[in-house]
């Protein structure tokens, strides 16, 4: 990979050919991620859902998932109303199709900012170890002592119900775990010669983190980002179930299921649609997940 | 070996002040005072005044959490619940046995589906029951707990009218939130058990004892299972810990007066008390899980066994 040689023609020879390196990594995972027949299965139902989140409006106005209206009160599935309505006469697909904004949305930021908080401190904890990782980490095991859903309510309690103090409190009981694995994963790349060698000619830490280790740290931590975004979506639901997370009437899918379960007698179907929803798409990210590991790392294959 | 089960049980006392200090903080952040709380909204508000000086709530943050750790330190008092005035363990040790059943039995129904089953996977890859057992795994492992738990009291109790839907009336009551947390239990369960397993397949002491010709079970069960085993004991010992405080919505759902449900009601009332003792048991079983889970591993591998008597 590296260059030693001082001319500058021959410096750009080799950014030209690292790019190219990198293209042509970027492209053989897709190849063998293609291969993978379930993860393209995951991807295809996600871009579908991303796009209905995206374009929700254009497919059904935001009014009908939220406006009541008496006279269609708990309505079974029909031409009018594909997948019914409920006990105030909302139209379910409207919200399944806007709720589908706030559960990804939900999922996609809060994986985002548990990645940059757990990356930053796991990152800190494995590289410079001793008493910092100490202290990281023993801050850490605090955390998991507490049982996240528990811990999630508290935080949400404390700081009022929002969406915003929903994503908070995903966030806070989520980290410790991502602190964890970026650590360990992080741990196992400063064992590499590389790191030894770009210490010896004194490379800053920074440096070092930042172009050694987070590219090869890169595998498992886009894994376990798009696994963490099932895992999220689910806690997500949950939380909002027991009344603690997204609000009414803003449609979210967990919300949705606790409001239908006083209606499970007559009006079973407003259970099948939102509980289906929160299902295909945290197995689709999972799906995709498995997929991507499989394809970051052909060791593990046959 | 003794050194080291001291060694770790100091160890959780300063986890466990670390939990009561974030708890702590949590609730002080928490809109809402115990005065207007215990006396409710009619009350006066010099009545108010006069119970939360009492309890001690008109003074500072820092003050308030050193005499909480003084009075359970020194007098082992954890404080009594604002809503019914009784002391909080008297609560928690009712409520505690509905939970621990629970969690036991789905713990020992999940890991015996799940180890047992993720084994059978990886021995037999790409067969029909590894393809099988996968899909299912994925499938249950997406599943959000509290719709599975909707879905069987809808089928079982509400169609069919085989099982009670809610409650602890009778034995049957637990049948369904067993089910629903064993499946999804086993379902990562088997998921990790399986990889752990092909991983150690294929490790080379798995080649040498095939090479001086170990039948197929003898290298399974001894060469294989007990090296793989390791990983699978941690994640089985985090669901437990996890069971035991985290079955709250399964709780719910099925209306099971639990500790789980004790402690989220306590939550949106503002019991301190309550929340903050709960959840330090909660912690505190979970520490001793993990202990239990890394005796295990000393057990089941020497070399680990080693580690701890130096």
């Amino acid at each position: 990979m590296m260059s030693n040689m001082p001319t500058a023609a021959a410096s750009a020879n080799t950014k030209k050919r690292k790019k190219s390196k990198k293209n042509s990594q970027v492209k053989e995972i897709w190849r063998r991620l293609k291969k993978n027949r379930s993860a393209m299965v995951g991807l295809v139902v996600l871009i579908i859902f991303a796009l209905a989140a995206i374009f929700a409006d254009f497919i059904v106005p935001y009014e009908k998932a939220i406006e009541q209206n008496g006279q269609i009160r708990l309505q079974p599935p029909s031409a009018d109303h594909w997948f019914g309505t409920d006990h105030f006469g909302r139209d379910t697909f409207a919200r399944i199709i806007h709720g589908s904004r706030i559960s990804l949305s939900i999922g996609f930021i809060s994986v985002f900012l548990s990645l940059i908080v757990g990356g930053l401190l796991g990152a800190a904890a494995g590289y410079y170890g001793g008493s910092i990782d100490n202290i990281i980490m023993r801050i850490m095991d605090v955390f998991m002592c507490i049982p996240a859903i528990l811990l999630a309510l508290a935080i949400v309690a404390a700081l009022g119900t929002s969406m915003q103090n929903l994503l908070i409190a995903i966030i806070i009981s989520n980290v410790p775990s991502f602190t964890r694995l970026i650590r360990s994963v992080i741990l196992t790349v400063v064992e590499n010669d590389f790191i030894e060698a770009a210490r010896s000619y004194g490379a800053k830490d920074m440096r070092i983190i930042l172009k050694y280790i987070l590219p090869n740290a890169m595998g498992p931590i886009i894994v376990q980002a798009t696994m963490g975004i099932a895992g999220m979506i689910l806690s997500a639901a949950g939380l909002s179930y027991l009344g603690m997370g997204v609000q009414p009437p803003d449609p979210e899918w967990g919300a949705m299921l606790s409001e239908a379960k006083d209606f499970m007698r007559t009006a079973p179907y407003l259970l099948y649609f939102p509980g289906f929803s929160i299902l295909i798409s945290a197995l689709c990210f999972n799906l995709l997940g498995d997929g991507l590991r499989d394809a970051l790392d052909p060791k593990l294959r046959d | 070996m003794y050194k080291y089960v001291v060694k770790r049980l100091l160890f959780t006392i300063p986890v466990l002040i670390g939990v009561t200090f974030i708890v702590f903080t949590i609730m002080a952040l928490t809109p809402g005072d115990p005065g207007r709380m215990i006396l409710g909204q009619a009350a006066k508000q010099e009545a108010v005044a006069q119970l939360n000086h009492e309890l001690g709530y008109d003074r500072p943050f820092f003050t308030r959490f050193f005499e909480y750790l003084k009075d359970i330190v020194t007098k082992l008092d954890f404080g009594e619940s604002y809503r019914t005035r009784k002391p909080v363990f008297d609560e928690i040790w009712a409520k505690f046995p509905h939970t621990f059943k629970l969690a036991v039995f789905s713990i020992i129904f999940s890991s015996l589906i799940g180890v047992s089953l993720g084994i059978l996977s990886a021995v037999k890859q790409y067969t029909f029951i590894d393809t099988f057992s996968t899909v299912m795994a994925m499938f249950f492992a997406a599943i959000p707990g509290f719709w599975l738990g909707m879905m069987l009291i809808y089928f079982f109790s509400l169609r069919f009218g085989l099982l009670p839907s809610s409650g602890i009336d009778s034995w049957q009551g637990f049948i369904l939130p067993i089910v629903t947390l064993t499946l999804s239990g086993s379902a990562s369960l088997l998921r990790l058990t399986r990889s752990t397993m092909l991983e150690t397949i294929r490790a080379d002491y798995i080649r040498t004892a095939r090479a001086k010709g170990a039948t197929q079970k003898i290298v399974i069960w001894r060469h294989a299972l007990k090296n793989a085993l390791l990983p699978v004991i941690t994640v089985l010992g985090m669901q437990f810990g996890g069971l035991l405080g985290g079955a709250v919505i399964t709780e719910s759902v099925f209306a099971i007066p639990g500790l789980g449900n004790h402690i989220v009601s306590a939550i949106r009332q503002k019991d301190v008390p309550v929340v903050m003792a709960g959840s330090l048991f909660l912690a505190a079983l979970f520490c001793l899980v993990m202990l239990a889970v890394d005796l295990l591993y000393a057990f089941i591998d020497p070399r680990i066994k080693a580690k701890y008597s130096r």
